[in-house]
């Protein structure tokens, strides 16, 4: 196992009154993908959102227990969120480009970083295109609407976006499940080309997603990591009963 | 649980009046309502239109008046009204934006902070057009303009008195809540989506609104501005005694001079004048510009506003 | 293309998250932005001082008056200003500041007469032609408003709806000087060969006047009330088998009263302060009668009417502030109530049910 990038301990996490976490424990590997799956409703992208700390635009969070990035907790109180932000990037699963051009959708990042150099800017704005592999498709009409290209373009669009920002982690909220399977194909490809340079985290209600794309595979049920452990142990031989019944479609 | 009891009671009730005759009767009362109200709308502009459309023309909004107003156009009047309009617009507009955002992005809804802004701005909509010309005498004349005075020209007479600026910051007052309301609004239809997005790429918040939110509310700005023009234009009570005047002979040419408007020249012609009668067409035609002007205005922004909100579903 | 993306794929992350960093831009806006929406609060605080301010000389030349002495109101005008005791008109234009005013007492008379060598400042006739016109606005407004609302939302298909609701609303986009000078040149002559009363204008013009002005406020705000009732609420009904006029007038409507109270609350407020319909086609009589086909003088037109020609920091000026100061506080207090209270009603009323 490579070294440790995020270190959750002991978290919970409540909306309101209603716990949504509990007592979350887990290490996620470096330059890995790890997928989460589970029944919808368990918690997913709530934990997803915590390791970005997206969770605090929502009133009424509570959130206790600690996460270490590169053993710094990130909610300890000097923390930077903005540049936590940056280092962890988010991609959604509803493809989300703002309405400008695909050009100003990837510099958008570099540009709040403080970036204004025009070779400078397309360079990052080439190479995060390539790196999404999206560069081919696009490289003809980097000034229209990002919102003009189809949906599995977008959601590549909005990968080279983040990348961009030149993040060490990259949590994917089912970042195909609105897609059609040649779109899903290549951002599973494009996946397993990213986790050389990147820490990846996918969550995926695809089960042969996660079998094909992840190192680890952690799983969820109502709030709780049940299991978390290579790919092949949980899918071939899961040392919990409920993972099994999930994996094997007995319920979900 | 629920009053449905009290349906099948009223059914079973028989009277002179069967219950659902009634209830066809009240049907069509509310029909007759929307009509009525309809055509109280058309006949005003209908009357508006064949009274004043003869004298309308292009010598009538480009003249001067003459002949103790019994002649001429309203040139003054309009340019007047732009005038005041656009320094109204250009105090409220930028005033109203960063509350609307302040509103939306800033304040948490239950603070009693953002409850007491937005309190504030119910009262400023509701507070009487004439108080605010009540204001504007006491405080902008009153008291800024006073104190003007004094540390400026050394008590000469020169801000401490009813003009352009002073009737414009009076209208900006009082077409606040429209900047707001409508910014406010449209800012509130920018999907969660982008604003996250642009978070999660380590945006920060005032950079998100910058880049994400701001441009996202352009058409929001733009509805509230226009509405803000559009009333700002028509009240007269507020100037009526903060900076409009019946007649100069000339255009303004500072921020401490009167000014001509159509609202004020209609409310004066058609009141004051000695020789109603004979003025009675340049009346309609100064009214009907009026009219034609918010009209257009406010169609302008319904429609603009209407695309947002279909952008929201 | 394996290759070249290592060449070129970064290496250097340092994006330090252990150290909070202090944003100039960040923190000033939200600085900057927060003060001014504050002023919207300062304004609506300025405008109750300075309104206020300038209506307080009613009070306190009152209380100087009633040190001195007791007799007369019409002898003690101009007493203190001894040089120009004998011409007490003369004395109003060139010293108005040294010009003892008459006590408050002539506020409670029945004579608006300003500017009159004795002048009286009775708002007794102001009030009640306010209260007239706008008795008469809302038997006008608040059922056509009502009525129309209850169409839109109810009865109308939506695409129908679509169409009609921004009609209405247009009519609240006429100015209301263009509304009065309609009710000055066409409805008052109308309204007069009809009815054939004496005054060409009257509070019956007025009002109906401003009833033009109050229907798209009290039509919306009823629109509005009418279509946040819960859907669950208009299925449950309709379920039982009742018709969709039924549960429109027995079920939906009741549920929005609290909504349709405020819709005329504030359709009130709209009356009550309206100042252009009020000086073109009320007549401006202040004249103590109710018949509504008397020319009546409102608060609001008072204002308007005599502010332009009353002497700066004069006894007339302040009683013309001093009605502004009412004006606004009765507006306030319709607004509060309309928001706080009637807000809470709804929100109790629909949470107890469910
Ligand atoms: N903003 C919120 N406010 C309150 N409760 C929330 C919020 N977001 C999620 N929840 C609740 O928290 C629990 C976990 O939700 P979460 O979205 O994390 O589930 P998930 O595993 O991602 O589900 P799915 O697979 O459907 O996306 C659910 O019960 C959900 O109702
Ligand atoms: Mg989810």
């Amino acid at each position: 196992m490579n070294d440790i990038k995020v270190h959750v301990k002991d978290l919970d996490l409540h909306y309101g009154v209603n716990p949504a976490l509990k007592k979350v424990n887990i290490m996620i590997p470096e330059k890995m993908v790890t997928a989460f799956i589970g029944p919808s409703g368990c918690g997913k992208s709530t934990f997803l959102r915590t390791l970005n700390r997206m969770n605090d635009l929502i009133e009424n969070v509570k959130i206790d227990g600690e996460v270490r990035i590169d053993d710094i907790d990130i909610y300890g109180k000097e923390i930077d969120v903005v540049n936590l932000r940056k280092k962890v990037g988010m991609i959604f699963q509803k493809s989300n480009p703002f309405a400008k051009s695909i050009y100003e959708n990837i510099a958008f990042g570099p540009k709040i970083n403080g970036i204004t150099h025009k070779d400078t800017l397309d360079e990052i704005v080439e190479k995060s295109l390539r790196q999404a592999a999206i560069w081919d498709e696009v490289k003809g009409r980097l000034y229209n609407s990002a919102l003009s290209l189809s949906g599995g373009q977008q959601q590549r669009i909005c990968i080279a976006r983040t990348l961009a920002v030149n993040p060490e982690i990259i949590l994917m909220d089912e970042p195909a499940s609105a897609l059609d399977p040649i779109s899903t194909a290549k951002i599973e490809e494009l996946i397993h080309e990213l986790k050389q340079d990147y820490t990846i985290i996918i969550v995926t209600h695809n089960m042969q997603q996660a079998a094909r794309t992840s190192d680890y595979t952690a799983f969820f049920y109502l709030g709780e990591l049940v299991e978390f452990n290579k790919t092949e142990t949980i899918f071939s031989n899961p040392s919990k009963r409920q993972t099994e019944d999930y994996i094997s479609g007995r319920f979900g | 649980m629920l009053k449905t009891s009290n349906i099948f009671q009223l059914q079973g009730r028989k009277g002179i009046l069967n219950r659902s005759t009634i209830d066809i009767l009240v049907e069509g009362l509310t029909i007759l309502a929307v009509v009525v109200i309809i055509f109280i709308i058309v006949s005003i502009l209908g009357i508006m239109i064949s009274g004043g459309w003869s004298r309308l023309s292009l010598k009538f909004l480009s003249e001067y008046p003459k002949d103790g107003m019994t002649k001429g156009g309203i040139f003054p009047a309009i340019i007047g009204t732009a005038l005041m309009t656009i320094i109204m617009a250009f105090a409220a507009v930028p005033f109203g934006v960063i509350t609307a955002i302040y509103l939306a992005e800033y304040a948490s809804e239950r603070s009693i902070i953002a409850k007491t802004i937005r309190f504030a701005v119910k009262t400023l909509a509701v507070v009487p057009s004439i108080i605010f010309g009540l204001f504007g005498l006491g405080f902008f004349i009153g008291f800024v303009g006073k104190n003007m005075d004094v540390i400026l020209n050394g008590g000469e007479l020169k801000w401490g008195q009813p003009s352009l600026i002073w009737a414009s910051l009076t209208m900006a007052l009082l077409t606040l809540p429209v900047v707001i309301v409508s910014v406010e609004e449209a800012i509130r239809t920018i999907p969660r989506d982008m604003r996250e997005a642009s978070l999660a790429l380590g945006a920060t918040k005032w950079q998100t609104i910058r880049k994400v939110v701001l441009p996202g509310s352009v058409s929001g700005i733009l509805t509230g501005t226009i509405l803000a023009v559009s009333r700002g234009a028509g009240e007269v009570a507020p100037i009526l005694f903060t900076g409009a005047v019946y007649f100069m002979s000339d255009l303004p040419h500072a921020l401490n001079d009167q000014f001509m408007s159509l609202g004020y020249h209609i409310y004066i012609m058609s009141t004051q004048s000695a020789n109603v009668d004979e003025t009675l067409p340049i009346q309609f035609a100064t009214t009907l510009v009026l009219l034609l002007l918010t009209f257009s205005l406010n169609a302008i922004a319904v429609v603009i506003r209407y695309r947002i909100r279909k952008r929201a579903n | 293309m394996k290759s070249s993306l290592k060449k070129t794929s970064p290496k250097t992350f340092n994006y330090d998250i252990s150290k909070k960093r202090f944003r100039f831009s960040d923190w000033f806006a939200e600085k900057f932005i927060k003060s001014i929406a504050f002023l919207s609060i300062a304004f609506v605080i300025l405008i109750f001082v300075f309104v206020f301010r300038e209506a307080f000389p009613v009070f306190r030349m009152d209380v100087k008056e009633t040190v001195t002495a007791e007799p007369m109101v019409q002898e003690r005008y101009g007493v203190d200003d001894k040089s120009a005791a004998a011409e007490p008109e003369k004395s109003k234009e060139t010293s108005p500041a040294k010009k003892v005013s008459v006590p408050s007492s002539t506020l409670l008379s029945k004579d608006w007469m300003p500017v009159s060598d004795n002048p009286r400042y009775g708002l007794i006739p102001l009030f009640l032609g306010t209260f007239k016109v706008t008795i008469i606005a809302l038997l006008f407004a608040a059922p056509i408003a009502i009525l129309a609302a209850i169409y839109t939302a109810m009865f109308a298909k939506p695409r129908l709806r679509e169409i009609i609701k921004p009609v209405i609303e247009l009519l609240a986009g006429f100015p209301s000087v263009v509304i009065g000078f309609f009710a000055l040149m066409v409805m008052a002559t109308v309204l007069q060969e009809i009815f054939g009363y004496a005054s060409r204008l009257n509070s019956f013009v007025g009002g109906i006047a401003m009833a033009l002005a109050a229907i798209p406020i009290i039509y919306t705000l009823t629109e509005d009330s009418l279509t946040a009732i819960p859907k669950t609420y208009i299925e449950a009904s309709l379920g039982l088998g009742a018709s969709m006029r039924q549960t429109a007038f027995y079920v939906v409507l009741p549920a929005a009263v609290p909504g349709i109270f405020a819709a005329v609350l504030l359709g009130v407020g709209r009356i009550f302060g309206e100042t252009m319909i009020a000086l073109m086609a009320t007549g401006n009589a202040a004249l103590v009668n109710i018949n509504p086909f008397d020319s009546v003088r409102t608060l609001s037109a008072t204002i308007g009417a005599e502010m332009a020609e009353v002497v700066f920091g004069d006894t007339h000026y302040s009683v013309l502030f001093l009605i502004g100061s009412l004006l606004f506080i009765f507006t306030f207090f319709l607004n509060a109530v309309a928001e706080f209270y009637l807000k809470n009603v709804v929100i109790r009323r629909f949470q107890s049910k469910k």
